[in-house]
Formats: structure tokens, sequence, C-alpha cells
């Protein structure tokens, strides 16, 4: 379970990042060069997209090149249905909450 | 009995609606009372609430948490912005893993329904701008697909 492919997603430069994957691998220099922001940050931006399994690296001598991982975005309908999971199975017990609610306790 | 459904509207929101057998005034209670809430918002099987605080009052905070028993958890924080009792709750949250998401704005309706209530969640998708940004830069083929299949996301769920 988790939205975290979710809240990869939300973020204008983890975005930026995909879309620059989107038409191959890539060193983090490479994906550092267009942004106004250091490598570490770009690097955090990467371990958060690929903990959400969006992206995948290798090792290539010293380097660690990304690219979208093939079905990073399908598990977003995966992240969908969880919330629709998620959601049926609160209503399902606040039905039995409200049901057991004091009568006229409502004030 | 299909009694929850999950909609989106435009590329920007969010509906999720549910029937509910008793008043709008007892479904409201529920929403904004943590002892109510401590009930039943637990999200997946197997997930506890650790946290649980609401101030149902316009400025008023909202923190919960919740963990998974083990290692996994996380929590929600966010701000009551109006609210109709029994009627309409409008607030902003948003989820820290343990960055936070950008904020999700949630307007909650309760309406009546014959002897019961229609409940209405209407949420701004955080990234819907930005993901047609996205698209416009040309991603691949596969990825607008997906892309494409989120939007008509009209499907329901049986809940009974």
């Amino acid at each position: 379970m988790t939205p975290d492919k979710f809240a990869a997603l939300a973020d204008p430069t983890r975005l930026a990042l995909l879309s620059a994957l989107a038409t191959g691998e890539k060193t983090v220099n490479e994906l550092t060069a267009p942004f106004d922001m250091s490598q570490p940050a770009i690097s955090r931006h990467l371990k958060i997209l690929q903990e959400a399994g969006l992206i995948m690296r290798r090792i290539d001598g010293t380097k660690r090149p990304c690219r979208l991982a093939p079905d990073g975005l399908e598990q977003i309908e995966a992240w969908a249905n969880m919330m629709r999971r998620t959601y049926a199975a609160n209503y399902d017990r606040l039905d039995q909450v409200l049901a057991n609610l004091p009568e006229g306790d409502a004030t | 009995m299909t009694r929850l459904t999950l909609t989106t509207e435009g590329d920007q929101h969010v509906i999720v609606t549910r029937r509910f057998a008793v008043s709008p005034a007892d479904v409201y209670r529920a929403h904004v009372e943590p002892d109510l809430i401590r009930q039943w918002m637990l999200g997946p099987d197997g997930w506890v609430m650790t946290d649980c605080q609401s101030e149902p009052k316009p400025g008023g905070k909202i923190r919960f948490a919740w963990s998974d028993g083990g290692n996994g958890g996380f929590s929600l924080t966010g701000e009551y912005q109006m609210l109709d009792p029994g009627k309409r709750i409008v607030h902003v949250e948003r989820m820290h893993l343990p960055d936070p998401t950008p904020d999700n704005h949630i307007e909650t309706t309760f309406t009546p329904d014959g002897p019961g209530t229609l409940l209405t969640l209407r949420m701004t998708l955080p990234d819907a701008a930005t993901r047609a940004a996205m698209l416009e830069t040309g991603m691949e083929d596969g990825m607008e697909a997906s892309y494409a299949r989120i939007d008509p996301l009209l499907l329901a769920v049986d809940a009974g």
C-alpha cells in the first residue's frame, strides 16, 4: 500500500525529471544540468522517484544512470484502485459506527 | 448494491459519493469528532490510527497518523476552513511521506437523502496542472496511455 507514486508525481521537479527520462536513460549530471538546483537536491528527487517505483537505476562504473520503470505509471491505476478500496473499507466501518450511535445524541 | 462512486470531474477533481442510512447530522459528527473518526478512518485492513486530532472550527487543526503495525506509517495534517454543521465541511490537507504532498482541498457535503444521507467529497488533485504540462512535453505513448486511463476514472466499487 502507499500513495507513494502519487506523491512522487505531485512535484514539478520530479515531473520534469520524468519528462527528461522519457527520451532515454540519463546520468544524474545530465539530469541536473537544466535545473537551477544542486546535484544532491536532484539526487534526493531521484531517490523518491526510485522508491516509488517510477524510475530504475543501474550501476555503470562510478555512474548510476536512471531510466523510466516500464510499468511505473501503470501502477498509478493501482493507486486509484487502492484509494477506492480504502474509501469503501472506511465507509463500511462508518456504517457500523453510525448504527451504534446513541439515539438522539446528536446535538 | 453499489454505494460508493469515485469519478473525476475535468482533470482537476475527484468526486467520491456514498450513501448512509442515518441523518446528515450524524454523518457530519462522525467526520469531525475524534472519538468517532478514530473508529472508522483506518484505511487499508490492518492499519491502525496512532494519532487523531480534530478541532472543528474555522482555522482548527487536523492531525491524523496511521501505522501498519510495523515500520510503515504516515501522517496527515490539515486545517478546517469552513464548517456548516450537519451540512458542509471545507478543509485542506496534506500527507507527510514524510515530505509533505501539495495541499489537497476537500469539500465534504452532507445532503439529506430520504431518511439517510448522501455524502459527497470533492477534492482537488494535487498534480493536475503539472500532469497536463508533463503530457505537453511529449511523453512516450505508453505513458500517455497510462494517464489517459486515469482520466476516465468512472469506476464504482461494490461496497456491500
